[in-house]
């Protein structure tokens, strides 16, 4: 293997997860080669994120790398110059039901415990934030305002613009079709072009991570559904934060929307029983059904002009929450798959967060938080901020 | 397609528009409705010379069709077509107005009781479980789901990137078309036209009739790609045809004041020092056509039986839409299982000839004959085109009817019976290409019959007038003897003239346009202040897109990623054409780009329609 074809890490996917984990290993000085089928960064799942950014989930592993990750999105552009259109709109969560309620007040406990700056409002002071709220029958919501949206587009061409500027290296329109092992150790990967030499190869390819996972002989719970998602036209300002309304209606679960920093509404909605597979081509029933819901929860929404919709894959886990670290089987082989849709929020946290774990440089803190994602856990619980 | 009527308010937006508000309870408490289903064995997309033919074939079979439409009445460009069809008579109307031409097919269209027609209806998306979005009347959603869908969108036109192309003034095509001629709006008063097809020819003329003075018409090619009988008939009305030109700039600074352009030389570079400037208020631009194929394509991939015709199949002429609509309404007919026999190898080749671009052209034979009275035929390109051969009462004008390209011919006489005088094959010719030259009074001056098509009052007897060859070029001054209406002429006017015999037969027209109107400014102005817009919806720059081709960005969705461009309302209508000549200008092979997925929905619609609120209905708004 010639030099020039031997990395420190390969990095399998150019992905909300992939493209700022190779800026943050290439930040550390290593050499890097990112692998995507894709002809350009962020093509797979990167470009179909509605693009929202919260620390507020519910469990410590996601808080700790959310706030990590929120942190790097809010000052990249101070930080670097590049616009990745940030704004610090907040994230709501509504309550009409006693149900929704008491699951957001039982959350409360552990966010406010890990530090979240989130509250619960009551109706008043929820129709402050939220003026254009149906206000019939709301009992109030959480709200945390640190908690914001980024564009995902722009902000992935930043973390890839900035790795290939430390040195990282990205091959697009290459497809890995093999793991180079000896023994049980990663000695690097096989391409539709050729062979790259490396110790560590990360998988983080998204929606195809159990088929990456394969060519290892791993086998990794992760399988897509598919949501789909909308952008509006531009109107001024009305909406500040994420609004988030959990309760379960007729074919769908959770819905949610915000408007962006260019003043476009952007939405999407859990499909209820989930849709599995990698079925990405546009459905009649999506608009119907996330129209009805947008409008009886913000009446004055209705007026507001859909523009485009789309279709993406969540990488699902049995319990909902992502799956990140060593393999046991395969040393130098680590995974960053199964983010469930919060690929996008949890990249650069995430990035840094494996940076370490290269590096063997990671702190206790790091350890606890792996422990929530790692490959060998139960899948016993189940996300409820999914 | 939104109809302006009393109530209607129109803003002016600086910024960003403010969402209306409403009373969130009491509109709260409206309840969604459920989405209108429809099932039909056909959905026809595009209610213009393709979809009603075809409407019309599936009408004649009893087969079950809507036709939707965003339009408000049917007919689709057919409408802005006012000068007469060229094609075959016997096939598609040749000769008929093309206004006409869509009330004929209207009115045959809905007579058959098994075809419905949505007026302002527009698809808006075809999805994967093969069922089509339509807006109707742009307040309510209707998913039909077709057993075939024939798709009859027509064309969407090309725009060109210069300096200045969004400034207010630079039109397209159809846009000016629909103000002028479907409008009955003068927009303008001195037009610069670009594009030397039959789009941009007949604009022109159109805008000659409309009392718009043409300043000149710019073509990138060496020979305009229209028929040459249009490019002669402007030429002769008085508009000066830059052919190897190119359009530089667009000039003004809030509105079109002046166009910019110079020569080009073989490799289509600019040539240095041939730059002019033209004192004009309005640019049409028209440089060609694509397709509307994206619910064609979306079908097909989906899985959903799907035809195309027309110029969403493949741009052509209108009589070619007709034809190709016509057959592929009996192809789908016969998808549905209906026996409509074969259909004819003989339709197949009509429809190919119809859609046939312009061939060679002849040197025109002049007419030995100075005695009696004929007809001169300045028709000297093979284009599909035979009215001629069709009025002639002795039936003295010829044509090889295998193929209607051929040039016609004036036989003489048949049956010991000659050229009578009548006039109307100088009436009926598309191309204003027939006059005729009677020596019976006067053998030395002739009386020559020259078809007009402007207001009565433009020409009277006693002017003296300008006469020109076919191509243009001046013959002589000479008085108007008369300017008159045959009967049947529809609203083609004869002037006749008598002209000295050593250039009667030679003349094809009369100049209508001074030449000082084609003349330059003194000086050409240059625009160096501002970039060529690629995406007019988030205003992206040429300049944007060059400097990431050069960084070496093949990808169109890296390029909507990192600008915009292709974000907007329009949905990368307009920008896609543009960023592959951008690419194709940095001399970057079309196998290396990459496009971009096309999404719904077509056209914007507002979210309360889809969840079933009629946004006419509620009264709840608080303003």
């Amino acid at each position: 293997m010639t030099a020039n074809r031997t990395f420190d890490v390969i990095v399998v996917g150019a992905g909300s997860v992939g493209a700022p984990a190779a800026l943050s290993l290439a930040e550390a000085g290593l050499k890097v080669l990112v692998v995507d089928q894709y002809p350009s960064v962020g093509q797979g799942s990167n470009k179909r994120a509605i693009g929202g950014l919260r620390a507020t989930h519910s469990d410590p592993a996601k808080i700790r790398i959310g706030l990590r990750s929120l942190e790097m999105f809010a000052t990249w552009e101070e930080r670097f110059g590049d616009r990745i259109e940030w704004r610090k709109g907040g994230y709501s969560f509504v309550a009409y039901r006693a149900e929704e309620e008491r699951t957001l007040k039982e959350l409360l406990v552990v966010q406010k415990k890990y530090g979240l700056n989130i509250d619960w409002l009551d109706a008043k002071a929820f129709l402050e934030v939220i003026p254009d709220l149906n206000p019939e029958g709301l009992i109030g919501g959480t709200f945390s305002p640190d908690d914001g949206h980024a564009s995902p587009l722009l902000a992935v061409h930043a973390f890839y613009s900035r790795a290939k500027m430390l040195g990282a290296e990205f091959h697009f329109n290459e497809r890995v079709t093999g793991i180079v092992t000896a023994g049980a150790r990663v000695r690097g990967v096989r391409t539709d072009k050729g062979d790259y030499g490396a110790p560590v190869v990360v998988n983080a390819a998204g929606p195809w991570a159990a088929e990456v996972a394969e060519l290892a002989g791993i086998d990794v719970p992760v399988r897509p559904d598919s949501h789909e998602g909308a952008v509006t036209e531009a109107v001024a300002r009305f909406l500040e934060p994420m609004v988030v309304d959990l309760r379960p209606v007729d074919g769908s679960a959770n819905y949610y929307f915000y408007q962006h920093d260019t003043g476009q509404v952007i939405f999407c909605i859990t499909p209820s029983p989930s849709i599995w597979g990698m079925d990405i081509r546009e459905t009649s029933s999506f608009l119907p059904l996330v129209a009805s819901r947008m409008v009886g929860l913000i009446p004055r929404l209705k007026n507001l002009r859909v523009r485009r919709t789309w279709r993406g894959l969540y990488p699902m886990t049995p319990d909902g929450f992502p799956i990140v670290g060593w393999t046991r089987d395969l040393e130098g082989y680590m995974l960053a798959v199964g983010m469930c849709g919060q690929g996008f929020m949890l990249g650069p946290g995430l990035g840094e967060l494996m940076t370490r774990l290269v590096l063997d440089a990671a702190t206790e803190e790091d350890r606890e938080t792996l422990s929530y994602l790692s490959p060998y856990r139960e899948f016993k619980g189940q996300e409820k901020l999914k | 397609m939104e109809l302006v009527r009393p109530g209607v308010r129109v803003e002016p937006v600086e910024g960003l528009p403010e969402l209306p508000r409403v009373d969130a309870r009491a509109a709260g408490r409206a309840k969604a409705k459920p989405v209108e289903a429809v099932r039909v064995p056909v959905l026809i997309i595009g209610g213009g010379p393709a979809g009603l033919s075809a409407g019309i074939e599936l009408g004649k079979r009893g087969v079950e069709t809507l036709i939707i439409d965003d339009k408000h009445r049917l007919g689709g460009k057919l409408i802005l077509q006012t000068h007469r069809f060229f094609g075959s008579i016997d096939a598609v109307f040749a000769g008929t107005r093309g206004i006409d031409i869509a009330t004929r097919l209207e009115n045959e269209v809905r007579a058959f009781p098994n075809v419905r027609v949505w007026l302002q209806s527009s698809a808006l998306a075809v999805y994967s479980d093969r069922t089509v979005g339509v807006l109707v009347e742009g307040r309510r959603y209707v998913v039909v789901t077709p057993d075939v869908l024939l798709v009859t969108a027509g064309a969407r036109e090309k725009n060109l990137a210069f300096p200045g192309n969004t400034l207010p003034g630079v039109y397209g095509a159809g846009a000016f078309q629909t103000l002028v001629n479907r409008d009955l709006v003068k927009p303008t008063g001195r037009l610069f036209i670009v594009g030397g097809g039959n789009v941009g020819l007949i604009a022109a003329y159109h805008a000659l009739q409309a009392g718009i003075a043409v300043v000149g018409l710019v073509e990138v090619m060496p020979e305009c790609g229209g028929y040459k009988v249009h490019r002669d008939k402007l030429a002769r009305l008085g508009v000066p045809i830059y052919t190897s030109h190119a359009v530089l700039s667009a000039n003004g600074a809030d509105a079109v004041e002046s166009v910019t352009i110079a020569r080009v030389d073989e490799e289509y570079s600019l040539v240095k020092g041939t730059e002019r400037s033209f004192d004009c208020d309005t640019l049409l631009i028209a440089v060609g056509l694509d397709p509307v194929n994206e619910f064609y394509d979306k079908a097909r991939e989906f899985g959903l039986p799907a035809f195309a015709a027309g110029d969403a199949e493949e741009i052509a002429e209108a009589s070619a839409a007709i034809f190709s609509g016509k057959i592929r309404g009996l192809e789908v007919a016969r998808a549905l299982g209906h026996d409509v026999g074969e259909i004819s190898p003989e339709w197949y080749r009509t429809s190919d000839i119809l859609k046939s671009r312009p061939g060679a052209t002849i040197h025109e034979e002049m007419p030995s004959a100075e005695a009696g009275v004929f007809p001169v035929i300045h028709c000297s390109q093979e284009i599909p085109c035979d009215p001629c051969t069709g009025v002639c009462p002795n039936d003295l004008i010829e044509m090889d009817k295998t193929d209607i390209r051929l040039l016609p011919s004036f036989v003489g006489e048949k049956g010991g019976k000659g050229c009578t005088g009548c006039e109307k094959c100088v009436a009926i010719c598309p191309g204003l290409a027939v006059t005729l030259v009677d020596y019976r009074k006067d053998p030395e001056f002739p009386t020559v019959a020259i078809p007009f098509e402007f207001l009565k009052d433009t020409l009277k007897a006693g002017d003296v007038v300008v006469v020109e060859d076919t191509e243009g070029n001046a013959l002589g001054r000479v008085e108007v003897g008369a300017v008159k209406a045959i009967k049947a002429n529809d609203r083609t006017m004869i002037v006749k003239v008598r002209a000295p015999r050593e250039y009667a037969k030679r003349i094809a027209g009369i100049r209508v346009q001074p030449p000082e109107t084609g003349e330059p400014l003194s000086r050409y102005v240059e625009r160096t202040d501002e970039d060529a817009v690629i995406c007019r919806c988030e205003r992206v720059t040429a300049g944007d897109i060059r400097k990431l081709i050069r960084e070496g960005v093949r990808d169109i969705n890296e390029i909507k990623a990192m600008t915009r461009a292709g974000m907007g309302s329009c949905g990368a209508k307009t920008c896609t054409p543009l960023i592959h000549q951008l690419f194709r200008e940095e001399g970057v092979p079309e196998a290396e780009i990459i496009d971009q997925p096309k999404r719904p929905l077509f056209l914007e619609v507002p979210l309360g329609i889809f969840a079933g609120f009629d946004p006419e209905e509620e009264g709840h708004d608080s303003e």
